[in-house]
């Protein structure tokens, strides 16, 4: 390729075309002007959305990741722009998502002189980013973002940050781009032992009552077949964690629901009666296992994993696969007998009619006055043909929508697990819309979380994204609420809030929406919402004390979830 | 049960790594007991040489996170008996002690130290041993006045017969070479 000379600003944008990118998240400010400056002749080539706040940048990115599986892009201003991304950053340390964060920084001679905006941004973000580095030259700056996306997006994936300082910004260099396809002191992920996938399908063949959890490593690794294939060879029942949640479509006749603390009746009970567990890209979340000295006793532990570092960590294993997914499965699946587990399957199905009768039926078909938060969703997941892509802020909406929503294809769920960021769901609806600009998303949100990120709607309605909002409003900080029932004797401490008219709020944004609050008119009000042409804000007036079951509380034992309190 | 580890750690040279990996630490709350950092035997590569005091299965996730900073080629961990290592004490000295008896000398020659330098007004001595040896002759000192200590970090090296590290390197060669 023959080079010429260009700005280190250009450079960032060349640089950033170069690996594919069509989509960054961003907001301008004095450190990163010249970057800004440079993106404005590429406006044909790339595309900006100018985000409300830093915060929902990063957020939109995350989306985009979640649903593209390609790495999100944002940009920030040093300082507080920096700063502002922070959140972000650890909710993708903690989730696993591929993020490029391109921060501005003063410029070079001023670094350490408490020079206007100068934060060391390196230094916050170094205990949640999978690397970072500081580019202080613009020579740097190709080979700095090759190494960039190269580590975000392989092997177990995460966000990487880049500071560039002013001067770098300015600075001319001789352009060249080459992608970095391996670095000495990094192994992404290991080749998969085929002596360990001969022992696993020992394991697996002899199991009278196996189970298999698996987690977004399906999604990450693409091994959504493989899954299938294995658990359909085997007759393996599977249940999801939350960030597992679409890799499987829910009507599988294995699929046998969710783990954890708010997860079905079936996969928590049973995980202390299997005989063997095969646990599939996954990291054995306290909220997923409880109790841990009373995890899964009965059962022998295989666990295929990306990151050596998760084996061992919470559950010991018996037998260890390290590698990627894809490629651990399909060896799995030539390794292993046909079988079937049908009886064992059929437990868990008696588990799901006890479900049904004491919590389900209740939640998607009430019978009571009050609107249920399990009704909405329902709807909303039978109007969208079970094809939508869902996105969950935190609390009770997201564990009612996460039950209840169902799937027929990957890559559908976006949520935030590991960090349960608040305020996440409307900036990465917009991110889910644009990396999928052809499907349905439907945001699911609280009136807590709807307030911490609320400015979104201006980014999602100067882009025309046609994201369907779904606020589920119960007057409350409802799960906090919801523990504060169980577990301190209702003592509802700063839970309630005052709410504004949060309809004439989107008004105020340009965004069409209405308000219900009876049953009369939900049905009719979601179909409204679906095929209003554009973004669209539903309002959902729910009963305010209402409870998310099961549950296992904190510090007990999966098998003793219970199922209401009387 | 908590004992004593020594964790070796080979790295790029890299700014900011030093911070990358005791955050491992200081998020975990481990405290980092005595840690020295240097050009290992090749080219490029640091190494640094941790003492901690902690359960073993603490020890072996710690390692296996600093094993994830993308910087770090290797670490591995050993208990003390495992390798052979040393500390080195430096001890200032007035020089008036040594003058008004010969007992200085002796306590110097009994624990295998050295003078490094003598002034008119103070006198260095060296001693390398562990931790329990170089206290030992502070105490000795002390009794006569010791105006500076300083104690190094720990040195230390594997009694395994194989380089570990040179066996490593060989297999992330190989993984390398299969990434396409
Ligand atoms: C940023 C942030 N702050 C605080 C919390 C703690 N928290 C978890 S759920 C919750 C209540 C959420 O209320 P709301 O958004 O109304 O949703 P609901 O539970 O009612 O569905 C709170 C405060 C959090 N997860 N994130």
């Amino acid at each position: 390729m023959a080079t010429k000379r260009i700005t280190g600003s250009e450079a960032v944008i060349l640089s950033l075309l170069e690996e594919g990118v069509d989509t960054i998240f961003g907001y301008p400010g004095g450190a990163i002007m010249p970057v800004y400056d440079a993106l404005y002749d590429y406006d044909k080539k790339v595309t900006h959305i100018l985000t409300r706040h830093e915060q929902g940048a990063v957020h939109a990115a995350e989306g985009y990741a979640k649903v593209t599986g390609k790495a999100g892009v944002c940009f920030a201003t040093s300082g507080p722009g920096a700063t502002n991304l922070i959140t972000g950053i650890a909710d993708a340390m903690i989730d696993s998502i591929p993020l490029v964060c391109i921060t501005g920084q003063v410029a070079s001679p001023l670094l350490g002189t408490d020079a206007f905006q100068e934060s060391d941004v390196v230094g916050i973000s170094m205990p949640i980013t999978k690397w970072n580095y500081q580019v202080t030259n613009a020579e740097e700056i190709p080979e700095a973002i090759a190494k960039a996306f190269y580590i975000a997006q392989s092997g177990r994936p995460g966000p990487v940050l880049l500071d560039i300082s002013k001067d770098a910004q300015f600075q001319e260099l001789e352009f060249e781009y080459k992608k970095c396809t391996k670095i000495r002191s990094y192994i992404p992920e290991q080749p998969v032992d085929p002596f360990k996938i001969k022992e696993a399908a020992e394991l697996i063949d002899q199991a009278k009552k196996p189970l298999l959890l698996f987690g977004q490593g399906i999604i990450i690794a693409q091994a959504e077949d493989e899954l299938k294939a294995f658990i359909e060879k085997t007759g393996i029942p599977a249940a999801w964690t939350l960030l597992g949640l679409s890799a499987l479509p829910t009507d599988h006749p294995l699929n046998v629901g969710m783990l954890g603390m708010h997860g079905n009746y079936g996969p928590n009970v049973k995980t202390n009666e299997a005989d063997l567990i095969i646990a599939v890209g996954m990291r054995f979340d306290d909220r997923v296992t409880g109790k841990v000295s009373s995890y899964a006793k009965k059962a022998k532990v295989v666990h295929l994993e990306v990151d050596p570092a998760e084996i061992d960590k919470i559950i010991k294993t018996d037998v260890a696969v390290l590698g990627n997914a894809k490629k651990s499965l399909a060896m799995l699946i030539n390794n292993v007998k046909d079988n079937k587990h049908d009886d064992w399957v059929a437990e868990f199905r008696e588990c799901d009619k006890v479900e049904r009768e004491k919590v389900i039926n209740k939640d998607v078909h009430p019978e009571k006055e009050g609107l249920t938060m399990g009704e909405a969703v329902r709807i909303a997941s039978e109007k969208t043909q079970h094809n939508a892509i869902l996105v969950t802020d935190v609390g009770q909406q997201q564990m009612i929508a996460s039950r209840y929503f169902k799937f027929t294809q990957s890559k559908s769920n976006v949520t935030s697990g590991g960090l349960g960021t608040m305020g996440y769901a409307i900036p990465a609806a917009l991110g889910a819309q644009l990396g999928a600009k052809d499907r349905t998303v439907c945001c699911f949100v609280g009136d807590g979380g709807f307030q911490m990120t609320l400015q979104e709607l201006g980014t999602i309605v100067q882009n025309k994204l046609p994201v369907k909002i779904i606020l589920l409003n119960n007057n409350f900080l409802g799960m906090v609420r919801q523990w504060q029932q169980l577990f301190f004797e209702k003592r509802y401490s700063f839970t309630e809030l005052q709410n504004p008219d949060f309809i004439t709020i989107g008004k105020g944004f340009g965004m069409a929406g209405h308000k219900v609050t009876k049953r009369e008119e939900l049905s009719d009000g979601i179909q409204k919402m679906i095929d209003h042409d554009g973004p669209y804000l539903l309002e959902v007036v729910v009963e305010k004390e209402d409870n998310v079951f099961p549950m296992v509380p904190t510090g007990a034992s999966v098998s003793d979830i219970i199922l209401e309190v009387k | 049960m908590k004992q004593e580890f020594i964790i070796t750690i080979y790295s790029e040279n890299h700014i900011g790594l030093l911070n990358r990996i005791t955050i491992n630490f200081t998020r975990r709350k481990i405290n980092i007991e005595s840690l020295t950092v240097s050009a290992s035997a090749i080219k490029g590569v640091s190494k640094f040489t941790i003492v901690v005091n902690e359960t073993a299965d603490r020890v072996r996730k710690v390692v296996g996170q600093l094993e994830k900073v993308v910087d770090v080629l290797k670490a591995f961990y050993h208990t003390n008996d495992e390798m052979v290592f040393q500390e080195i004490a430096l001890y200032k000295v007035q020089t008036d002690t040594l003058y008004d008896s010969d007992q200085v000398e002796r306590m110097v020659r009994k624990a295998g130290a050295r003078i490094l330098e003598i002034t008119r007004e103070y006198t260095v001595i060296e001693k390398t041993g562990h931790k329990e040896e170089t206290q030992e002759l502070f105490d000795e000192l002390n009794q006569f006045g010791v105006l500076q200590f300083i104690r190094s970090g720990r040195v230390a090296i594997t009694r395994d017969p194989i380089e570990r590290l040179s066996e490593f390197l060989k297999e992330r060669d190989n993984l390398l070479s299969q990434i396409d």
